[in-house]
């Protein structure tokens, strides 16, 4: 379905680096967790971009999502903040280095709960990172409590049944004006591959909801975040194929069902439709789309929303080309003679 | 027209008071008073005057009574005096009770349309025809409230003998060299001049003469001169949340920076976000100096509340960021436009676990410059949030300041290692003491070297920033946290000592109280008392602090918090028995320190010893 880059089908990238440069430390998560197999397609996804690993921060807030990123890229820095305020500590390091590549994790407490504000700010601001979240509708490191996009009639043991709707992240992520917006699922490692290589070139936040089941504490099959469910109720409303700026376009689509979106960078994504109506540059129908099979309590997936034209926050900001954080002195600091032009000014 | 003279005119000649007194007008916030009020102390500062302004203001944005005190003082005191001898009652609801206040032996101006019995005979009384001039000179009924105001200046300027050519002048400055709004108030306050020539007799004894005593002195508040602080020292990050008082930091920050940090293509070596909340504040400020940034934020006590949690972890995770805490009254819904010093110990003190941040304490405009910048080069050496704890009083009120210096050090990065380095040395560990200072090497994000990458956690860690939860490795990075607090201590601004000989009173204070405390020793002095001071200026405290409490027999700790709050850190910081000499001289009222309520504290203290 996507067409990678052509060093990924060998075992080393245009780097000459091998999958396992990609790695990082093992993950202490319980096997099965949908969030391993979320952290080995980053892996694969920046393997195959060829991303210079120092190039790439990688964040996250607090819960079992929040540990991942641990478990990849360990050559990159990383930094594990506070619970729901990975967000603002995003904002703050990507316009401190406004060249460096972000990637964060986050999970559905994290992000739809304590740091719902912050998400839908960064979001609005447009921050240029590649935001996960790791979504099973359930808080896993405090051992089983609701999250804010459990399923109504929900069953846990301890918290009972859950009566309150669920947030729709991806919902949130465009009314936030977010312009990527993409769900999958974490038994879908190929689809959540390409997903996350067309993220990193995106020139903006890209919100990736993937529900990602929680083996211990919400794998019943009646949840809608359980494998069973995912892989049975998966309604793919697109494909897609992310083509970099230096690859020749190889796939063809037949006319009327392909449409190309350029990226500022002169890569593009070729989506292509699967339930023949769908646009993903439709705003309107992005939200049409999300709203009524939340009603249907149906699992879409796929590239819901994309729109590459709102300037990220470093570039309404007008940030020069150097990183903020490596300027010298001779260029952070004004004359001698300015001091004193602004000390005459006051007198 | 009203009387221009009523009961006051008893009053017998006296000698002139020349250039020392107050002048405190009470209007209506919103009502456009502000010009006037600057121009009037622009004015008086450009004739060589020492003076300062301070805005006593409510949380409102129209309506609200306001109350701003000019000061006059020829020997150069800048503290805040209890009462004003001259009085100008522009609002009728607090026309009463401003009467009431003026000094005995002062003068009142009012609004004549301000109806209630004036029945002092110890102060002389003037009307001002407010109404019926700005009717007269403003056609537009919406700009007359605003240029009622200026016919109060032109009845002042009259009676003081202030020339209106400096008038002329500081409106000029105040309207950047736009000749329409100077003529319009001009010709306002020239007909009110007038008028008061033709019909005020004077009772007072109240006249201004030109003096040299602001020779290049600049009028700056605390806020903008710690945002311009923040310019020379290269900042490159801030984030903010609006909060009363520390709003105007920033934006002075988004004002001035344009014009001194654009390069020849146009774009900007710094980036300002407002942010959601203050808790996102700190976070992307924490985010940025992860990152490599020099980073800041300005708020106030209910934003360093929201801080906290962030503060902690940068704390733990040793991730260098400057806060500017402009210290107001708590809490949050409660006198938000009121000064005060109570944000000493949370401050410090701020997080979860065991943290003790290092603060810098301001007094003046002039200190909020010099730890504008100074505050990244201990940020970024000790790697660690850094606090600095100004106030209502100093950020946002008008003082007089010797001209700022420029930065005197070049810029200190601290300890980070680039990819030379790390080829040289084959590797770093981000937690661990190298140098026997407490202070660890770190590596920015972008750093082109496979062995520069460490994940930051404020939970357990290693040297080597591997996550652990073994105990040996926390007490480990405990005692070298504490390490290189300790090494803070000796390298950050010293406290300024001044010993009187054989004194046996020492006074102990911070930040705004100083030129109230300046002022009450001269006069503890004419009562024979003589006191050392010591003014503490970081946080934490230095070692020389014990010796000045040793040389003395007692120490008053003067602050502005009810809690006395310093005095309770001087405690921890000395033994018992010198802790012992300290006595609290604190008071929490809103209002900036008076030399009159310290000295009479004092005095009154030393007689029941």
């Amino acid at each position: 379905m996507t067409a990678a880059a052509p060093a990924a089908k060998s075992n080393v990238n245009i780097l000459g680096l091998t999958k396992a440069d990609y790695k990082a430390a093992p993950s202490t998560l319980c096997a099965g967790c949908g969030h391993n197999s979320i952290a080995d397609k980053v892996i694969d996804a920046t393997f195959e971009l060829g991303l210079k690993q120092h190039e790439v921060i990688k964040l996250s807030g607090i819960g079992c999502s929040s540990k991942s990123p641990a478990y990849f890229l360990g050559r990159s820095h990383g930094i594990n903040t506070l619970h729901g305020r990975m967000p603002s500590v995003a904002t703050g390091a990507l316009m401190a280095n406004h060249q460096l590549y972000g990637v964060g994790v986050s999970g559905d407490g994290d992000t739809g709960s304590i740091g719902f504000g912050q998400f839908k700010h960064m979001v609005r601001r447009n921050v240029r990172m590649v935001y996960i979240v790791e979504n099973n509708g359930v808080y896993g490191l405090t051992k089983g409590q609701f999250s804010a996009t459990a399923d109504v009639g929900q069953e846990l043991k301890h918290a009972g049944r859950n009566e309150l709707p669920p947030l729709d992240l991806c919902l949130e992520a465009i009314i936030a004006d977010c312009g990527f917006v993409a769900r999958s699922f974490a038994g879908d490692p190929k689809h959540v591959t390409a997903l996350i290589k067309a993220a990193f070139n995106f020139p903006g936040t890209a919100v990736l909801d993937i529900i990602s089941p929680c083996v211990t504490f919400n794998d019943k099959d009646d949840s809608t975040k359980s494998y069973a469910w995912g892989k049975s109720h998966d309604e793919r409303v697109n494909d897609f194929t992310f083509v970099m700026q230096q690859d020749e376009i190889t796939v063809e689509y037949e006319e009327g069902e392909t449409k190309a979106v350029e990226l500022h960078d002169g890569s593009q994504i070729m989506l292509r439709k699967l339930d023949g109506k769908h646009d993903p540059t439709n705003r309107a129908a992005a939200i049409t789309l999300l709203d009524e099979a939340r009603e249907k309590q149906q699992f879409i997936t796929g590239l819901i929303y994309l729109n590459p034209a709102r300037a990220s926050l470093a570039t309404a900001a007008n940030l020069i080309d150097s990183p903020l954080a490596w300027l010298p002195e001779s260029r952070t600091r004004p004359s001698r003679e300015s001091l004193d032009k602004i000390v005459a000014s006051l007198k | 027209m009203a009387l221009s003279e009523v009961a006051g005119s008893q009053q017998t000649e006296r000698d002139p008071v020349v250039n020392n007194f107050s002048i405190m007008v009470a209007t209506k916030n919103g009502s456009g008073s502000q010009t006037a009020n600057t121009a009037l102390l622009r004015a008086l500062f450009k004739m060589g005057i020492p003076v300062t302004g301070k805005n006593l203001f409510p949380s409102n944005i129209q309506g609200l009574p306001t109350w701003y005190t000019i000061r006059l003082s020829a020997d150069g005191f800048a503290a805040r005096r209890p009462r004003s001898e001259i009085v100008i009652a522009m609002n009728p609801a607090t026309a009463i009770e401003d009467y009431a206040g003026v000094e005995p032996g002062g003068a009142f101006l009012y609004a004549d349309d301000i109806k209630m019995p004036m029945d002092r005979t110890d102060i002389a009384h003037y009307a001002i025809p407010a109404k019926a001039i700005s009717i007269k000179h403003e056609k537009d009924p919406k700009l007359r409230g605003y240029v009622a105001n200026m016919v109060y200046v032109g009845a002042l300027a009259h009676l003081l003998g202030l020339q209106l050519e400096e008038l002329e002048s500081a409106l000029m400055y105040h309207f950047k060299g736009k000749r329409k709004p100077v003529d319009l108030n001009m010709a306002v306050i020239r007909a009110s001049a007038e008028h008061a020539a033709a019909n005020y007799k004077k009772h007072d004894p109240f006249t201004v003469e030109r003096m040299n005593k602001t020779d290049g002195m600049l009028m700056i508040d605390g806020n903008t001169a710690a945002a311009l602080g923040a310019i020379y020292g290269g900042f490159t990050f801030c984030a903010w949340y609006p909060i009363t008082p520390a709003t105007s930091m920033p934006e002075a920050l988004i004002s001035f920076s344009p014009g001194l940090r654009t390069e020849a293509d146009g774009k900007r070596t710094y980036a300002i976000v407002q942010a959601e909340d203050e808790l996102a504040a700190l976070g992307m400020v924490i985010g940025a100096g992860w990152a490599g940034a020099r980073s800041v934020t300005s708020t106030s006590g209910p934003g360093i509340s929201l801080m906290a949690e962030f503060a902690g972890y940068g704390y733990f995770a040793e991730i260098p960021a400057v806060i500017w805490d402009v210290q107001r009254m708590g809490p949050s819904t409660g006198l938000p436009t009121r000064v005060s010093q109570g944000d000493v110990l949370k401050t410090y003190f701020l997080g979860h676990g065991d943290s003790r941040h290092i603060c810098l304490i301001p007094c003046d405009p002039y200190e909020c410059f010099e730890f504008g910048w100074k505050s990244f080069d201990v940020a970024e050496r000790f790697q660690t949030p850094v606090f600095v704890l100004s106030d209502l009083d100093i950020g946002m009120n008008q003082w007089m300041s010797k001209p700022f210096d420029y930065p005197d050090l070049p810029q200190d990065r601290g300890k980070v290692l680039g990819a030379e380095a790390l080829d040289r040395l084959g590797g770093f560990a981000r937690y661990k003491d190298v140098d026997g200072d407490g202070i660890p090497y770190r590596t920015l994000p972008g750093t082109p070297h496979p062995l520069a990458a460490y994940f930051t956690r404020g939970t357990g860690h290693t040297e080597k920033a591997t996550l652990s939860e073994r105990p040996a490795d926390w007490t480990g990075n405990l005692d070298r946290i504490r390490a290189k607090f300790e090494t803070a201590r000796a390298e950050l601004p010293q406290p300024i000592v001044s010993l009187a000989d054989g004194a046996e009173v020492g006074l102990i204070a911070y930040g705004s109280a100083h030129p109230a405390i300046e002022e009450a020793l001269s006069r503890l002095e004419q009562t024979g008392l003589k006191a050392s001071y010591l003014r503490v200026r970081a946080l934490p405290l230095a070692e020389s602090i014990k010796d000045f409490v040793a040389a003395h027999k007692r120490v008053y700790v003067v602050e502005m918090n009810d809690d006395a709050q310093m005095l309770q850190l001087l405690r921890l910081h000395l033994s018992g028995v010198e802790g012992d000499k300290l006595r609290a001289a604190n008071l929490c009222d809103g209002l900036p320190l008076t030399a009159r309520w310290i000295t009479e504290t004092i005095l009154s203290k030393e007689a029941s010893q």
